[in-house]
């Protein structure tokens, strides 16, 4: 019998042949990573253990971006109790703000992160680099610090649930809406303690972008880990940034699941997301009128740059709605650099939008754009929890990027197709 | 050990913004995440609970972020047991690792808040003081039992590296 790509790498990393789900293993990681709300956990737990230094300091990488930058003088003491470990452990890969990008945004774009590598941070959106084939999951303070302090961290093996994805995709709709679509089919625990496999002609079709969308709301499903295979398009994306060897890794022709999921996107539309749960889906044109207050473009589910590029397109030659905020937060720095040279920022400011440095801000309610009660916000981020980016009574839409930027404009929940031509 | 408390009950999906809202997340210690656990769902929570109060649950508790300030402000209210049907599995690693008792139990829909129970943690088993009713828990793997009798996941590394 096969193995699925989650059973490959973890069997892998365990130094065994073969393992079965259900399995509790010991694993090598290749990369342990902490942000400036989990590393300080991280550092006080890592501390108890008692060892001096971090197993490899090459391997753990911290990025202050949640809270970054400072957002009050408590958040500053957090950042700084992450900085002053960076210094003292001397790690070889660190991100100041002013080089700083979101986490899951930066990460892959420095190559610090490949196939067939397992990865464990302290942030649920670890889970972003299934689309590089890689097994990267997110887990707590504690388990952190073990990392870093061993190199290795106990895992079940998940089964896996294969998604298929069948026919092309429409204009405006793409990884975003599959994702949210398929949490819609399954719900936010169809795939708990599961690892996701997403597959088919779609998202042989579907850029690294929107791939790392896909992976990175698997968390929302409630699954360990979101997988693509290792492909040409992967081998396009890595080749230029990696700078050590990896090793590929995918599943069997016979490799077994735990269930197969054959979905038509065909006829597939933008999907938004309803308050307060990222399965709480609806087709755009089932949406209603919904007027907003807010439209955030960014975070580490859509800030790259093709998402930059789509919102762009949308808001050139237009105006945002005199009554809401457009914030538009570039995911990291070379994105940025890149939307300026592209003239990306130039068109966002022209119409009336703000841009800012990166930061995961507003996403989880932290700072640069926070929802006072009675607010609406559409967000192209991943998490619509009731009081996620503020007041208890507000209210936030999960998006794609075209449809965040065309909702800004409409002053209502809208797609592109609705603008004035 | 057995553990004796009132419960508080919520439904599903409990997601950790609503055990500790995001803004809450410059501080660190469980005290001061105690002052503001639950806030997102229940604003009575954190002046109400009592030592020794149990936490029952549906499914997914735990959703969501990674943040271990979650069942750190849990502990730091001094709740002495969460019961859920089901565990989003980030939390429940946490739980474990920072040694809160945490049980999977799929009959925690029928308890209902304000009922007292007391559960032996070493069985499983779920007295319902108020019903006289009694429930059995999933059993823990072998392994985790390691890590719950160690003390927790940094005292069961300790072990095991000689320190």
């Amino acid at each position: 019998m096969g193995m699925t790509m989650a059973q490959k790498i973890l069997a892998a990393h365990a130094g065994v042949e073969l393992v079965e789900p259900g399995q509790f293993v010991d694993v090598k990681v290749d990369v342990v990573l902490a942000n400036d709300i989990t590393a300080p956990i991280a550092i006080r737990e890592f501390t108890r253990i008692g060892v001096e230094g971090v197993f490899d300091r090459d391997k753990v990488i911290m990025v202050p971006d949640h809270f970054a930058p400072n957002r009050d003088i408590k958040s500053a003491e957090q950042c700084k109790v992450l900085r002053d470990f960076v210094q003292r452990q001397n790690l070889t890969h660190y991100f100041e703000v002013g080089r700083m990008g979101i986490e899951h945004i930066l990460l892959p774009e420095q190559g610090l992160v490949l196939p067939g590598d397992v990865i464990v941070g302290a942030d649920s959106h670890t889970c972003t680099y299934g689309a590089l084939g890689a097994f990267a999951t997110g887990m707590g303070s504690t388990d952190i610090a073990v990392a870093m302090a061993t190199g290795k961290v106990w895992m079940k093996v998940p089964e896996t649930i294969k998604f298929v994805y069948r026919g092309r995709l429409r204009e405006w709709v793409g990884g975003k809406d599959l994702i949210l679509h398929t949490i819609g089919v399954v719900g936010v625990d169809g795939a708990l303690y599961q690892a996701m496999e997403f597959s088919g002609e779609a998202v042989d079709d579907l850029s690294m972008n929107g791939r790392f969308t896909m992976a990175n709301m698997a968390v929302e499903a409630g699954a360990k880990v979101g997988l693509f295979a290792f492909d040409e398009e992967t081998q396009a994306y890595v080749e230029p940034r990696a700078r050590r060897t990896y090793t590929a890794y995918n599943s069997d022709r016979d490799a077994r699941y735990a269930q197969v999921i054959e979905v038509d996107v065909s006829e597939l539309e933008p999907q938004v997301a309803f308050p307060h749960l990222p399965s709480s889906v609806r087709p755009l044109s089932q949406v209603g009128e919904i007027p907003i207050d807010q439209a955030v473009i960014g975070s580490c589910t859509n800030g790259r740059l093709e998402d930059l590029q789509v919102t762009a397109q949308v808001l050139r030659g237009r105006k945002v709605h005199p009554y809401v905020r457009c914030i538009v937060i570039p995911g990291s720095q070379a994105v940025y650099l890149d939307a300026v040279r592209q003239g990306l920022v130039e068109a966002f400011i022209e119409a009336g939008a703000a841009v800012s440095t990166p930061t995961c801000g507003p996403c989880l309610g932290g700072h640069m754009g926070v929802l006072a009660a009675g607010e609406r916000c559409v967000a192209t981020t991943n998490r619509n929890f009731q009081g996620r980016m503020g007041s208890p009574q507000s209210e936030v839409y999960l998006a794609n990027p075209a449809v965040a930027a065309a909702s800004a404009v409409l002053g209502r929940i809208g797609g592109p197709a609705e603008l004035a031509r | 050990m057995r553990l004796t408390g009132k419960v508080w009950k919520y439904g599903a999906n409990v997601d950790t913004d609503a055990i500790v809202p995001a803004r809450y997340l410059n501080v660190s210690t469980p005290e001061e995440l105690a002052l503001h656990c639950m806030e997102g769902i229940d604003p009575e929570f954190a002046q109400g609970v009592q030592p020794g109060d149990i936490i029952v649950a549906t499914a997914n508790f735990g959703c969501g972020s990674s943040r271990e300030h979650a069942p750190l402000a849990i502990k730091g209210a001094g709740v002495s047991c969460v019961i859920g049907t089901t565990f989003a599995r980030i939390f429940y690693r946490n739980a474990i690792n920072i040694g809160l008792p945490i049980l999977e139990c799929p009959a925690a829909e029928q308890i209902e808040g304000g009922q007292t129970l007391e559960v032996e943690l070493e069985t499983g088993k779920i007295h319902n003081l108020d019903t006289g009713q009694t429930f059995q828990a999933e059993p823990y793997p072998e392994f985790i039992i390691g890590i719950i009798r160690a003390g927790g996941l940094i005292e069961y590394t300790r072990k095991e590296l000689g320190r």
